[in-house]
C-alpha cells in the first residue's frame, strides 16, 4: 500500500496534535501520589469520619493497626507509653447511655499545639496535617499541655524496632499523623480506616474533606456529624457521626 | 544618708568553703540526675503522658518567678527613689539574674532534648508565650547586667534610674509572660484565666522578697556584718503585704471559678478532695505560706531576727506548695474531653492522675537552688555587692527601734 503526501501530512498532523494533548488527558484516574519534592498544597483537606454507631465494642482493630503502621511498640509502663489513637468510652452522667469510638489527633484548622510550640516543631501541613517535625522539637511537652484531646504522647524511653517509614525520637513528641507517609505515597487511606474496613465495621472513614465528590465529604452533607469540644472553634478534621 | 560603702567578702573562712562545697554539691547531683534522665528517658521520673511537666518544672518556675521579684528591692531605690533600699540594690540585682539562672537551668536540663538548646534559641514561633519568654528571660540578664554596671561603675551611677526603669518595665512583662504559660491554656479547667499573669506578678513579689531577706540576713550574721531593725523592719511589712496580696489574688481566682458551673469539678478537686492537692493547697499554701508568715510579718510577734527568717523559709515553702498546686494540681485534674459525660480509657481519660516525683527530679527540682546560691555565694567574694555596715545609723539616722522596752501603741507613740 502506498501512501499520497496528503495522507502522510495528515497522520502527521494527527500524530503531532496527539503527542501534545496525550499527557494532559487521564483516561484513566491514577492513584495521585505527589512527587516527593513537591510541596503539600491546600488543594486537599485531609481528614476521617468515626461513625460511633459502626464502631464495636472490644474490637481494637484501629488502634492494633496504627501501631503496627507507626512502629509504637514499648509496652508495660501504661502512663508513659505512646498511643497514638486509643478507644474511648464515655457513659451520659444522667442517662447512663454509653458510647465507644476511637480518639486520636483531631487535625485542627487552628492547633493550640502549633500555636504554643516554642521553636515551630509543631506545625501544620497545607493539607491540614498537624505534625511534629521531629528534628527541631525540644522536647518541652508545651504542646501537650496545650492540646485539648490528650491526644500526644511523649516518648519516655529509648525505642528499638522503629519504622522507617514513621520516624520516632526519645525525647520528642509525637502524634497520630494521619498515616502521612500513606497519603504522600497515595495508599489514599490510613492505617486505622484500612483496619476498620476490614473487620467490615467501616466506622472510619479516611477523604479529602475538600473535594465534594469524595465520598467522606458526601457523608459530611448528608448526614449531621460533630466535632469533639466543638466550642473550642478549632474546626477539627476528625469528624464523628452519632456523638451525642 | 551616709555614703554608703561596699566591701568584697573575705570568703577564706571554714565555713565558707563549706557553703561553696555545699551548694556545689548539690549542683552536681542535679547535673547528675539531669544526665541520668536524659541517658533513660523521662521514664525514670515520675512524670508520664498525663502529669507532663513535674517536680522540676515547679522548681523552675517559682525560682523564675522569684527572680524578677528579688529585682524589687532595687527598682524601689531606683525607679520610686526610697533611699533606704538603695544599699540593697546590687545584692537584689545580683539575685535576681542568679535565681533565673537557676531556673532557667532547671528548665533546660528536664527538657526531652536538652542538647538541642541552640535550635531552642535560633527557631522561633513568635505566636508561642514560650518562645518570647525566651527573648524575656534573655533580655533580663542582659538588662540587670547593665543596671549592675551602671550601680557599681561611678561614672555610670547617673543613669542607674533609666537602667533600673527599664529593668523594672521588662521583669513586669516577664512575669506576665510567665504567668501566660498558664493563662493561655485553653483546654485545662486549671488554667485558662488572664488573672494568671497578674497572680504571678504578686506571687513574684513576695517569694524574691522572701530569698532576699534570707540571702540578706544569712550572709551578714555569717560575715559578722550589722544589719539593723531599720532595714529588716521595712522589709518585714513589705513581705507581709505581698503576702496578703497573694492570698487575695487566689482568693479572687477560686472566687471567680466558683461561681462559674463549668470549673466547679476542678474547684472542688482543689479545695475538697483533691487528697495531696487539697492537702498542699490549704496546709502549705494558706496556712503555712500565707497566714502563719502574715502573722509573723505584720504583728509584733515576727519582730525578733529568727523570726522574721522563718517567716521568709515559709513563704518560700509556701510558695513551692503553690507552685506545685498550681502545675500538678491543674494537671492531675483530668481534661474535660466530653462534658457532661464520665469518660474512661486506655490512656487514663476521666481519670485523676497519680504523680510521684523520681529521686532525679528532686536532685534536679534542687540543684536549682543549688546554682542560685551557689552563684549568690561566689559572687559576693569576688565583686562588692554588700555594703559594710547596714546598721541603723548608716542608712536611716532618724529610724526609731520600736522594739526596745515595751512594744504596744504607747510605747511606740513615746519613742515617736
Amino acid at each position: 500500500m502506498s501512501i499520497g503526501r496528503r495522507d502522510f501530512l495528515k497522520a502527521s498532523a494527527i500524530a503531532t496534535t496527539a503527542t501534545a494533548f496525550a499527557p494532559g488527558i487521564n483516561l484513566i484516574e491514577l492513584a495521585a501520589a505527589r512527587n516527593p519534592e513537591q510541596a503539600a498544597t491546600a488543594i486537599h483537606r485531609w481528614g476521617l469520619l468515626i461513625d460511633v454507631n459502626k464502631c464495636v465494642k472490644g474490637c481494637t482493630a484501629c488502634v492494633d493497626a496504627c501501631f503496627i503502621e507507626n512502629g509504637i511498640n514499648e509496652k508495660g509502663s501504661p502512663t508513659t507509653d505512646a498511643q497514638w489513637i486509643r478507644k474511648v468510652t464515655t457513659k451520659d452522667k444522667a442517662t447512663g447511655h454509653e458510647q465507644i469510638f476511637p480518639v486520636m489527633c483531631q487535625h485542627c484548622e487552628h492547633p493550640p499545639c502549633v500555636d504554643v510550640c516554642p521553636t515551630g516543631a509543631s506545625f501544620k501541613r497545607k493539607d491540614g496535617i498537624v505534625l511534629v517535625d521531629k528534628h527541631i522539637c525540644i522536647g518541652c511537652r508545651y504542646c501537650m499541655m496545650a492540646c485539648p484531646y490528650k491526644a500526644r504522647s511523649f516518648v519516655h524511653q529509648t525505642l528499638t524496632g522503629q519504622n522507617h517509614n514513621a520516624p520516632r525520637g526519645k525525647g520528642t513528641v509525637e502524634s497520630c499523623t494521619l498515616c502521612v507517609h500513606k497519603i504522600d505515597r497515595g495508599d489514599g487511606i490510613t492505617a486505622c480506616a484500612d483496619a476498620c474496613a476490614g473487620e467490615n465495621h467501616k466506622a472510619i472513614i479516611f477523604g479529602d474533606l475538600k473535594d465534594p465528590r469524595s465520598e467522606i465529604s458526601r457523608q459530611l452533607k448528608a448526614q449531621a456529624s460533630s466535632q469533639i469540644r466543638a466550642d473550642f472553634n478549632l474546626n477539627t478534621g476528625v469528624r464523628y457521626r452519632g456523638l451525642s | 544618708m551616709k555614703a554608703v560603702h561596699y566591701s568584697v567578702i573575705q570568703g577564706k573562712s571554714f565555713g565558707y568553703i563549706l557553703l561553696l562545697g555545699i551548694f556545689g554539691a548539690i549542683t552536681a547531683f542535679g547535673f547528675g540526675a539531669a544526665l541520668y534522665m536524659e541517658h533513660n528517658g523521662h521514664i525514670v521520673t515520675g512524670m508520664n503522658n498525663q502529669i507532663v511537666w513535674g517536680l522540676p518544672h515547679v522548681f523552675a518556675v517559682f525560682l523564675i518567678v522569684a527572680a524578677s521579684g528579688a529585682l524589687n528591692v532595687a527598682s524601689m531605690a531606683s525607679v520610686f527613689g526610697r533611699a533606704l533600699y538603695k544599699p540593697l540594690a546590687r545584692l537584689s540585682g545580683l539575685l535576681a539574674i542568679a535565681l533565673l539562672a537557676g531556673g532557667l537551668a532547671v528548665l533546660l536540663l528536664d527538657l526531652g532534648r536538652p542538647d538541642r538548646l541552640i535550635i531552642a534559641m535560633t527557631y522561633y514561633n513568635f505566636k508561642s508565650i514560650f518562645a518570647l519568654n525566651i527573648i524575656l528571660y534573655s533580655g533580663f540578664f542582659l538588662l540587670v547586667g547593665i543596671y549592675l554596671w551602671m550601680m557599681f561603675e561611678r561614672r555610670m551611677n547617673p543613669f542607674t534610674k533609666v537602667a533600673g526603669f527599664f529593668a523594672f518595665i521588662w521583669r513586669l512583662i516577664l512575669t506576665t509572660g510567665t504567668g501566660s504559660i498558664f493563662g493561655f491554656l485553653v483546654a485545662r479547667q486549671a488554667y485558662d484565666a488572664a488573672i494568671m499573669a497578674p497572680l504571678f506578678i504578686i506571687m513574684s513579689f513576695a517569694f524574691g522578697l522572701a530569698i532576699f531577706l534570707l540571702v540578706l540576713i544569712s550572709s551578714y550574721a555569717w560575715t559578722h556584718r550589722e544589719i539593723g531593725d531599720a532595714v529588716v523592719e521595712r522589709l518585714r511589712k513589705l513581705l507581709g503585704i505581698f503576702v496578703a496580696s497573694v492570698l487575695y489574688f487566689v482568693l479572687v481566682y477560686h472566687l471567680t471559678n466558683l461561681y462559674v458551673t463549668e470549673h466547679h469539678g476542678i474547684e472542688r478537686f482543689i479545695l475538697l478532695d483533691g487528697g495531696i492537692y487539697t492537702e498542699i493547697f490549704w496546709m502549705g499554701q494558706i496556712l503555712i505560706g500565707g497566714l502563719i508568715p502574715l502573722l509573723l510579718c505584720l504583728t509584733p510577734l515576727g519582730r525578733s531576727r529568727p523570726m522574721v527568717l522563718l517567716a521568709a523559709v515559709l513563704v518560700i515553702l509556701g510558695g513551692l506548695a503553690q507552685v506545685y498546686v498550681i502545675i500538678i494540681g491543674g494537671q492531675a485534674f483530668p481534661l474535660e474531653l466530653f462534658p457532661g459525660k464520665g469518660v474512661s480509657s486506655s490512656f487514663f481519660d476521666g481519670q485523676i492522675t497519680f504523680y510521684q516525683p523520681s529521686i532525679p527530679e528532686m536532685f534536679l527540682g534542687f540543684s536549682g537552688i543549688g546554682i542560685t546560691l551557689l552563684i549568690t555565694t561566689f559572687a559576693i567574694k569576688v565583686l562588692p555587692f554588700l555594703p559594710n555596715s547596714l546598721a541603723n545609723k548608716d542608712v536611716d539616722p532618724h529610724f526609731t527601734d520600736q522594739s526596745k522596752g515595751d512594744s504596744g501603741p504607747s510605747a511606740e507613740a513615746a519613742t515617736a
